[in-house]
């Protein structure tokens, strides 16, 4: 059966319950990517519905049109350029008037809409709405809808049918501002060559330079014209640069007859077709939907009892993303270990079951054991977002995050990292503004994770006494907390200044999630970890298995008598010692320099590298009970390594902040979109790491410390 | 002259005109606080800063350095 195609855009507020209804509609049958050169988030799905095929775009969550914040402009310019059949605005009928502004704003690009009235058991508890009033006097169709109990999708989807095969259902309605704005809109629009028409065609280049015609409603230009929207202003400038006093001109005669300039009349004139619209159509009963969440907050964000809780309901994520992954990792660790020691049985042992057994299935495992950790954060992140308590975070941790130009919700990735980098790379997505996203993605890494413990945990054993362990530990994680606030300081001010970001940020109503949202939350997140950074993290870690494997033989084509000398002689013992000089004045040798290369693999491996490079081999220490394990272990790398306390502390410090391990690397590779911001991270953090232990190993000499 | 700053937590104002231009101040009228609305001051977050008003039946949060550009009557 042939299908007849279909494309139908998702536009709607934050909080409005555009992703229920999108989920309601597409089912699992979604893809997540981004869109090209930014970090908003794509998603689609497509579904077949009598005889179409359509394919749904869930537009990012906006509140208006402006060209300001990347989210605007990539929705205009989808709903402008890739020209959807359909625009399914969701709005969240029980705070009716401020969403119907960006509705208000969707009906002047002149596409056909469709208002979905989400949430309208809410809304029907205070309000009595008229829906057919309301798409009268809007001049769009519009569908009941309750998002979480999967009422209205056959409705949307009906309706949705019906707009596309049927031209109109109502009257055209056009959002009218005052006169004085009027005229100039008039006048605009003569001045483009427009002045009857209601499309104007402008040539534009496409990013890889092709020309393409694209179609503007004239007077939706002439509006942004009078905004002052910069991306519209440079394209008018394209074909028609002696315009541009024209628009100087009408901004300057509006703000001389009005007294205000044209984008707050603008706003104003919008918001005041809206509110007309809202109380003609919907009468308010006496109850308040708002009473609820209002007793709520004044609990949760009570001046005494706000930062409690929120540390309280921080250490249950924490707990439930690591003391709850912990069992399951060990249990993919176990299985891991199985399919290796089966592949080693059934193969004789040589070059071919080392790259399937150390790189291959090594390197799986290292994709996954992440796994757990990222499912039950992003469980926790769904649950904060979804009931509205993740604003409220941001809220109460603002006030201290904003000093380290950092936003409040900034919190929560920086908390944590210091579980494992990688999920909290990921956690940045709930960071709305591109700039605050960057910089914590950028700082997170500092914050010491628990692949870096038992580093500290070897070198602590082998050289502090037990009563001074817990201060060198404190130290540690106290240093890396306050050089991401520094850092973050000075990324802020230097590498992306501008001005800060606004911090008006809704506190929605509180609301139960569905299952079936946090099910799909969570999977979506667990795959795009497999699909993108997986493969990345894998093919690196066989990478990092030929640098410690090769060559295979000395230059007298020998085999080499044991580990140690092999290691020596691998390309990253070369390596080692190539970056000798570099680590010299750190107090290093070319032995920690080939710790550090195998560190980046992942900073665990920091310590059995040091076990095979002091030959120290897995049987003495076995033989042991396991406390004293650690015990002799650090004893062999005190003894064998010639480290004083200091320098052991320097090289605590400096595999704190150094390159976060590869996997880290992948994941903001895949976050940013790019090489750009992960290779920045790796040369940052080795210039800090070294300058720190820098300043640290010479001040530790001169005073006379630890040596 | 005072501002959105200046309430304290029960009281109400209501808005003469945003100072300021660009992103920020067109993200405050996006949200509703135009001339000739009416808000609550609700309270002020555990640390003093940002604080949380009421608008036309939802709330919102914003920075006091934010909430200092608009101007009550």
């Amino acid at each position: 059966m042939e299908y007849k195609k279909l494309v139908i855009a998702l536009a709607g507020n934050p909080n409005a319950g555009k992703t229920t209804i999108f989920n309601n509609i597409t089912g699992s049958r979604q893809h997540v990517g981004n869109y090209p050169g930014v970090t908003v988030e794509k998603k689609e799905g497509k579904i077949t519905y009598q005889g179409y095929e359509i394919t749904v775009i869930d537009l990012p969550g906006t509140y208006g049109l402006s060209g300001y914040s990347p989210d605007e402009l990539v929705s205009r310019n989808v709903i402008l350029k890739e020209k959807p059949d359909l625009i399914v605005n969701v709005v969240d009928a029980s705070n009716l008037e401020r969403n119907l502004y960006l509705t208000s704003q969707l009906k002047e690009l002149e596409v056909p809409l469709l208002l979905v009235l989400n949430m309208a058991d809410v809304a029907e508890q205070s309000n009595k709405i008229d829906y057919t009033l309301l798409a009268t006097l809007l001049g769009i169709p519009t569908v009941r809808a309750v998002g979480s109990k999967n009422e209205g999708t056959e409705e949307i989807l009906q309706q949705a049918l019906r707009s596309v095969e049927n031209e109109r259902q109502f009257p055209e309605r056009v959002v009218r501002y005052r006169h004085e704005i009027e005229d100039e809109l008039l006048y605009l629009r003569k001045q483009m060559g427009a002045a009857g028409q209601k499309k104007l065609e402008i040539a534009a280049s496409t990013e890889s330079g092709s020309a393409v015609a694209l179609t503007y409603p004239s007077r939706w230009l002439a509006v942004k014209l009078l905004e002052n929207d910069r991306e519209i202003t440079q394209l008018i400038a394209t074909v028609h640069p002696e315009m541009l006093p024209d628009i100087l001109k009408s901004r300057e005669r509006i703000q001389n007859l009005i007294g205000d300039d044209a984008e707050t009349c603008l706003v104003e004139d919008r918001y005041a077709f809206v509110r007309g619209v809202y109380h003609e159509a919907c009468k308010a009963h006496a109850m308040d939907r708002l009473s609820v969440t209002e007793k709520i907050d004044s609990v949760l964000l009570n001046r005494a009892l706000g930062i409690p809780i929120f540390l309280g309901i921080m250490w249950l994520l924490f707990q439930l993303t690591f003391a709850l992954g912990a069992p399951l990792m060990d249990w993919i660790d176990v299985g891991v270990s199985a399919l290796a020691g089966w592949v080693l049985a059934q193969m004789p042992e040589g070059l071919l079951s080392s790259l399937l057994v150390d790189g291959i299935i090594g390197g799986v495992g290292g994709v996954l054991v992440f796994l757990p950790n990222i499912v039950l954060l992003f469980l926790g992140i769904a649950l904060l977002e979804s009931t509205g308590y993740m604003s409220r975070a941001a809220f109460v941790m603002d006030g201290i995050m904003h000093r380290a130009g950092l936003h409040g919700k900034s919190f929560v990735p920086m908390l944590i990292g210091f579980g494992c980098s990688v999920p909290a790379i990921m956690a940045t997505r709930t960071l709305e503004n591109p700039r605050d996203r960057l910089v914590t993605m950028l700082v997170t890494p500092l914050m010491s994770c628990g692949a870096r413990l038992p580093v500290y945990t070897l070198l602590i054993a082998a050289f502090f006494s037990p009563q001074a362990g817990g201060n060198v530990l404190f130290s540690l994680y106290l240093i890396g907390i306050i050089l991401a606030i520094g850092m973050a300081r000075i990324f802020r001010t230097y590498l992306l200044p501008g001005e800060t970001e606004p911090f008006v940020m809704e506190l929605p109503i509180y609301r139960m999630p569905t299952l079936k949202y946090l099910l799909i939350h969570m999977w979506e997140r667990t795959w795009l970890y497999l699909q993108k950074a997986g493969t990345l993290i894998l093919a690196m870690s066989i990478l990092m298995w030929g640098l410690f494997t090769f060559p295979l033989t000395n230059a007298q084509e020998n085999q080499f008598a044991d580990a140690t000398q092999q290691l020596e002689s691998s390309y990253a013992g070369k390596v080692g010692k190539a970056i000798e000089p570099l680590i010299k004045p750190l107090g290093f040798d070319w032995k920690t320099g080939v710790a550090l290369v195998s560190g980046l693999g992942a900073k665990e491996i920091v310590v059995s590298t040091m076990g095979t490079l002091y030959s120290i081999t897995d049987s003495d220490v076995l033989a042991e009970e396991e406390d004293h394990a650690v015990q002799s272990f650090a004893q062999r790398v005190r003894e064998q390594s010639g480290f004083t306390p200091l320098v052991a502390y320097v090289l605590m410090l400096f595999t704190l902040i150094y390159v976060p391990c590869l996997a880290t690397i992948a994941v903001i590779k895949r976050e940013t979109n790019g090489w750009k911001w992960p290779l920045f991270t790796v040369g940052y953090t080795i210039v800090l790491a070294w300058v720190v232990s820098f300043v640290v190993y010479r001040a530790g000499l001169w005073l006379g410390i630890g040596i | 002259m005072r501002t959105l700053k200046d309430l304290r937590p029960g009281e109400k104002g209501r808005i003469k005109m945003v100072k300021g231009n660009g992103p920020i101040r067109r993200r405050i009228m996006d949200m509703g606080l135009v001339p000739g609305t009416e808000l609550v001051m609700e309270r002020y977050a555990p640390l003093g800063d940002p604080i949380e008003v009421k608008n036309h039946g939802f709330h919102l949060s914003l920075r006091k350095e934010e909430a200092d550009t608009i101007i009550l009557e």
